[in-house]
Order: C-alpha cells, then sequence, then structure tokens
C-alpha cells in the first residue's frame, strides 16, 4: 500500500510540475480571490487581522476545489482509466498517493495564501507562523476528504458543479476548525478542541478511504 | 401475516397517535409559565428533529452500508437508503422550519448562529447533495455505490459538524427532555404529550418510507423494459 | 467444445449498461496461444466484449473464466494485473513522457525498468522516449500502448481496434509484433472492422452483431 502510495504521489507530482497548472492557474486564482475579499470588505475593514483566519480558509477552500477537480482529471480519459485499471493498483495506495499529493500542492498554495493573507489582510506574521501546524493538518484533512469525495463525483453528470454541493459541507467543520485554530494562534485562546476535530477528522477520512476507495473504482 | 397485518395497520396507528399529539398539545395540556403556548411546538420540533437526524438519515446509513457489504448488497437496500435520504430532506426542512417559527419570538430572529440550527442546515445540504449526486449516474450499480460511500461520509462528518458548530458557537438550549443523569424534566401531559409525539413522528417516517420504496419501484418497472425484451431486442440488430 | 488449456471461456454472457445489453449472450471459448480477431459492424459489441475479457466491465448474467478467474466471483484486480488492455483511446498520462509513462508501469507491476530500452527499441520509438505523450502522433501513441504490453507481458492482450488510423507500414509492424507475440506463448484477441487486414496471420475470426457471436471461423 505504502509502495503504490509514494507511486501514485510522485507521478501525480511529476505531472505537476510538467503542466504547471498549480502555478499559472491555480495560485492567481487563490491570489486574486484573496484580493477581492478584502475588497468585499472594503477599505476600513479590509487590513483588519481578525478577518484574516477566515477569508484564507474560504480562499483556500475555493482552491482545494479547483484542485481536487484537477486530480481526478490527471486520469482523463476513459482510455487512460482503462489502461491504469489494469496495473490492478491497491486502490488504497491509489487513494493515499492522490492525497499525499493533493496536500502537497494545497501546502504549497497554501504558504502562498498565507502569505498575501500577512501582506494585504495585515496578518500577523508571527501568529501566521504559530499558526502553521494547524494549517498544515487542515490542508492535509481536506486533501484527504477532497480525494474520496473528487473519486465520488468524477465522471458523472456535471461532475463539475457536483463536486462543491458534495464537498462543501463536509468543509465546514475543517473550515471552522482551521479558522478557529489560526485565530486562537493570533489573539490567544484554547487549541486543543480544535486540534480533536482535525485529528478525528484526517483519521476519519483516512479510515473510509483506505477501506472504501476500491469500491469507488469497482468496474 | 403478521407482517401484512402490521403493514395495514401502519397507516391508521400513524394518523391516530398524530392527530392524539394535535388535540393533546393544542388543547389538553397547559401553556409553559414562561413561553406561554409557544411551547405547544416542543410536540412537534424535537420529534422531527429526532426522526430527522437519528432515524431517517440512520436508515440511510444502515442500508448504504448494507449495500457496500458484497453480502447484504442488493438493489432493495439500495432503493431503501434513497428513499430514507429523501425522507430525511423533508424532516430536516420541517425541523428548521418548525425551529424557525419558535425562534422568531424567542430569539427575535428567524434565523441565529446556533450549534443546533448550523449543523442541521449542513445535514440538510448532505442530504440534498445526496439526491443530487443519485441524479448525475444513470447506471445503477455505480449510482448506488457512489451514494452509499457518500452516504456513510455524510453519517461520518454528522458528529464532526454537531461538535464543532457547538464548541464554535451555541444559543439553542441544552437538554430539554432529560438531564445528563436521565433524569425527566417534562411532567404529567406534557410527558404523555411528548412521547406520543416521537412514536408518531417515527412511525410517520417509516409510512412515508414505505409509500416511497413502493413509488419507486413501480417508477423502475415501468421506464425499464424487461431483460427478456431488452435481449430479444438487442438480439433482434444481429439477425440475418 | 472448451479445452483445459482456454485463456477464455464465456457462456451466455450478458452484460447490461443502464438495462441495455451491450452483450445479449456471448458463448465463446478461446485457447491459450491463439490470435483471434473480433469483427462486427458499430455497436455490435466489440469493444464491451474485449473490455468484459479485461474485467472492466461486470458480468450481468450468464459464467465466465477468463485466465482461470471467474468474472463474477473471482478477485477481477487479479484479473485485470493478467490481461493487458490497448484501447483505441488515448491511454497514458499526456503529460508525461513515454519513458516516465513506461517507468510508472513497470513499477506499478514490478517489473524491471531496465526492459524499458529493448521494449522502446523493438516498438520504434527510441528517438521518442523523451518526448511527452501528447506530443506524439496517434499511431506513435499506438506503438507507445503496445510498449506498454512489451513491458508487461499479460498472457492475454486485448486489443480494441489497433489498425485505425495506420498507414500501411504501420499495419504490417502491428502484425509482425502481434505474430512475435502469440508465437511466445500469449493469447491475443484484437477488434477490427475488417478482418482483411490481418490476414497474413490467418487469425481465427469471431463475427459480432446484436452482441452476441453469429458466425466463427474456427
Amino acid at each position: 500500500m505504502i509502495r503504490v502510495a509514494l507511486l501514485v504521489a510522485a507521478k501525480d507530482l511529476r505531472i505537476e510540475l510538467r503542466s504547471r497548472v498549480l502555478l499559472w492557474q491555480v495560485v492567481p486564482f487563490g491570489v486574486m480571490a484573496l484580493l477581492l475579499s478584502g475588497l468585499a470588505l472594503g477599505p476600513d475593514h479590509a487590513g483588519n487581522s481578525s478577518a484574516g483566519p477566515g477569508l484564507f480558509y474560504l480562499v483556500t477552500l475555493f482552491v482545494a476545489l479547483l484542485m481536487i477537480n484537477r486530480s481526478q482529471a490527471i486520469e482523463g480519459t476513459p482510455g487512460t482509466k482503462a489502461s491504469i485499471a489494469t496495473l490492478g493498483l491497491d486502490p488504497a495506495g491509489v487513494f493515499l498517493g492522490k492525497s499525499l499529493a493533493l496536500a502537497v500542492e494545497l501546502w504549497v498554495t497554501g504558504l502562498v495564501l498565507l502569505g498575501g493573507a500577512v501582506l494585504v489582510l495585515h496578518t500577523a506574521l508571527h501568529g501566521a507562523l504559530v499558526a502553521l501546524p494547524s494549517i498544515l493538518v487542515t490542508l492535509g484533512a481536506m486533501s484527504a476528504a477532497g480525494t474520496l469525495y473528487g473519486a465520488i463525483t468524477a465522471g458523472g453528470d456535471g461532475s463539475a458543479t457536483l463536486l462543491p454541493v458534495l464537498t462543501l459541507p463536509a468543509f465546514a467543520p475543517l473550515l471552522i476548525a482551521g479558522e478557529r485554530s489560526f485565530s486562537s494562534a493570533l489573539h490567544g485562546g484554547a487549541l486543543w478542541e480544535w486540534w480533536v476535530i482535525l485529528a478525528v477528522a484526517l483519521a476519519a477520512y483516512l479510515a473510509v478511504g483506505i477501506l472504501l476507495y476500491g469500491v469507488l473504482e469497482e468496474s | 401475516m403478521m407482517k401484512q397485518l402490521s403493514q395495514r395497520l401502519l397507516g391508521p396507528v400513524t394518523l391516530v397517535l398524530l392527530a392524539l399529539t394535535f388535540w393533546l398539545g393544542l388543547w389538553i395540556t397547559p401553556p409553559d409559565k414562561i413561553q406561554g403556548n409557544l411551547v405547544r411546538l416542543l410536540y412537534v420540533h424535537p420529534a422531527v428533529a429526532w426522526v430527522a437526524l437519528y432515524v431517517s438519515f440512520g436508515t440511510a446509513t444502515i442500508a448504504s452500508a448494507l449495500y457496500l457489504w458484497k453480502r447484504t448488497r442488493s438493489f432493495v437496500v439500495d432503493r431503501i437508503a434513497y428513499c430514507a435520504m429523501e425522507v430525511s430532506v423533508v424532516f430536516i426542512g420541517l425541523t428548521l422550519i418548525t425551529g424557525s417559527i419558535w425562534g422568531r419570538p424567542t430569539w427575535g430572529v428567524w434565523w441565529a448562529w446556533d450549534a443546533r440550527l448550523t449543523s442541521t442546515a449542513i445535514l440538510g445540504v448532505l442530504a440534498l447533495g445526496y439526491l443530487a449526486l443519485r441524479r448525475a449516474n444513470d447506471d445503477p450499480a455505480l449510482r448506488a455505490r457512489r451514494s452509499a460511500v457518500f452516504a456513510i461520509l455524510s453519517a461520518i462528518n454528522v458528529p464532526i459538524i454537531h461538535f464543532s458548530v457547538q464548541w464554535w458557537k451555541t444559543l439553542h438550549q441544552g437538554a430539554t427532555v432529560f438531564t445528563s443523569t436521565r433524569t425527566l424534566l417534562v411532567h404529567g401531559s406534557m410527558a404523555w404529550t411528548l412521547l406520543i409525539s416521537f412514536l408518531g413522528f417515527t412511525l410517520l417516517f417509516f409510512w412515508l418510507l414505505r409509500a416511497r420504496y413502493r413509488l419507486e419501484v413501480q417508477r423502475e418497472t415501468m421506464t425499464s423494459a424487461t431483460l427478456d425484451e431488452a435481449l430479444a431486442s438487442r438480439r433482434s440488430e444481429g439477425a440475418f | 467444445m472448451a479445452g483445459d488449456l482456454d485463456v477464455v471461456r464465456l457462456r451466455d454472457a450478458v452484460v447490461l449498461s443502464n438495462g441495455f445489453p451491450l452483450l445479449s449472450g456471448v458463448d465463446l471459448d478461446i485457447p491459450s496461444g491463439s490470435l483471434n480477431v473480433v469483427t462486427g459492424a458499430n455497436g455490435a459489441g466489440k469493444t464491451s466484449l474485449l473490455r468484459l475479457l479485461a474485467g472492466l466491465v461486470a458480468l450481468s448474467t450468464g459464467t465466465g473464466t477468463v485466465a482461470g478467474i471467474d468474472l463474477i466471483e473471482g478477485d477481477q484486480r487479479q484479473l485485470r494485473r493478467r490481461v493487458g488492455w490497448l484501447g483505441h483511446e488515448g491511454s497514458f498520462y499526456n503529460d508525461l513522457s513515454v519513458r516516465e509513462n513506461l517507468v510508472f508501469a513497470a513499477r506499478a507491476l514490478e517489473r524491471p525498468t531496465s526492459d524499458i530500452e529493448s521494449v522502446v527499441e523493438r516498438v520504434g520509438l527510441a528517438h521518442r522516449v523523451d518526448t511527452t505523450t501528447k506530443k506524439l502522433s496517434a499511431g506513435q501513441r499506438r506503438r507507445l500502448g503496445l510498449a506498454w504490453l512489451l513491458l508487461r507481458r499479460p498472457e492475454l492482450w486485448l486489443l480494441d481496434e489497433p489498425y485505425a488510423s495506420l498507414d500501411d507500414s504501420g499495419r504490417t509492424f502491428f502484425d509482425d509484433l502481434l505474430g512475435d507475440v502469440v508465437a511466445g506463448g500469449a493469447t491475443v484477441v484484437v477488434s477490427a472492422h475488417d478482418p482483411l487486414r490481418s490476414s497474413a496471420l490467418r487469425p481465427r475470426t469471431i463475427l459480432l452483431a446484436g452482441g452476441r457471436v453469429v458466425r466463427d471461423s474456427a
């Protein structure tokens, strides 16, 4: 399972490095969305760092939706799916590999957006760095969840619009826990409850993915 | 024979219990010392919420799990999951509506970012998502598999959503019927009416589920030719 | 009559998709080490038959075994590892090079990557080994598919319309390769509109119509 996971993750990341969709499309979209969120708040509130964590996670959430679609699109045509299916890869390994690749991509994008939040939303740099571990775990949980929901919606009618409908409610607790832990890092406050939510969510998605990804890939 | 009898009695017993609930709730039970007549929503809202969150969503989840397990996999359990989730949407909607009706005079607003309201609303979106997913796939086996996995994921999300939102903010009152040590807080005719309402709405769910299931079977029968007809038609393409 | 060495045995095989019978009762035995061409009009069920043999679609009714694995009760993932599939659609990761696609396949199947050079040489892609797949022509993509199969060495080759959009030299190359593969002991099933193209090899010809076998040269 681990061997297959590393193989699949390396493949997805190599494709990403080659195609540069993340660099030229997703990251600019995220930065633009962050700027627009500041514009929506208006000049009096845009520089208010208390809005920073929530806006950061809201933008990251929309970026994650794009990347989940991209992760599934890599498997592309029915022909590719058929060829890869005949390799008989361990589905749990495929799930872990795709989640890992998606997590790495989200972490990279998240770091760029964090820098954006510090610059344009005046989020305190020190607080942002303290929040970094919780941000990485939150984005990791989003990756695991997103890989599962991406597989659930792949290939169906209107899959691009169906994905947000199914995924956003599942992302809600991650959004809350992520925002709360980021705010606690900025302004002080108890963190442990939010770490519990994140840890439980991550463990639950990993467990369901390892057990059931194969069912989603059955013919 | 017992099965047929219970199926025949389900509808009438449900109607009787609901009628009793409304009669007792509206006319017989006294108003509350503080809430006045607003308390009469107590005989509808908690029961509807109980059915929405546990009975209907729970039925859909269990049926989905049975579908995923090869030994119990069949389109019967898939249909049960689908129909139960549809009925869930109705009950979740009723939960939010009755809650809002109670909340407006109590909190002064139709909607508040309260833990239970928010988590129930998210559950409603999950249920609608399930129905949207059903429509996105024509292939019955693929549709059943994906819906089942989504239902399991949603069920896992329910406690996560519940606790995250509860820790985030809560305005909704705590336990209304039992304390944490199982001491009953409601007494006399109110307690009996509450019990009857829970029974009535629970049976209403199973009555609606059965009706919806029958409708779904009829719909599938009408829209698909029998296998023999389909094979005959297909083979005739190859006739020389 | 079914032989002990049959790689494929189907009895009244039906494959349904949304209630429509893609295959409407196929009876077929394919012996090991044989070359078989499945032919028929568009919509006859050629691709569906190959996909059934590859374990890519499920058997709805009837019985069948492929490479000794039951199509209903057997481990479908094991089945897929034992067959080689070459579809007529694009089959690889477009953003990876020829070499990278083959390395991925080799590592997935735990095969030595040292075989890649000889395989690429055999299919005539040595000069394009570092080219991204999306920049290959249709014929070159077909050759990459063959390289993929040569690397895998499956016991059953399933090629879905491999001759489409190939010129004469491409078709000759395919015929030579298939001849070598069959001589090496593998079983090959090819779907093609026009069976005469591979007549130099004298394959068995199976005519499908309406999702069933209506003529068999065996």
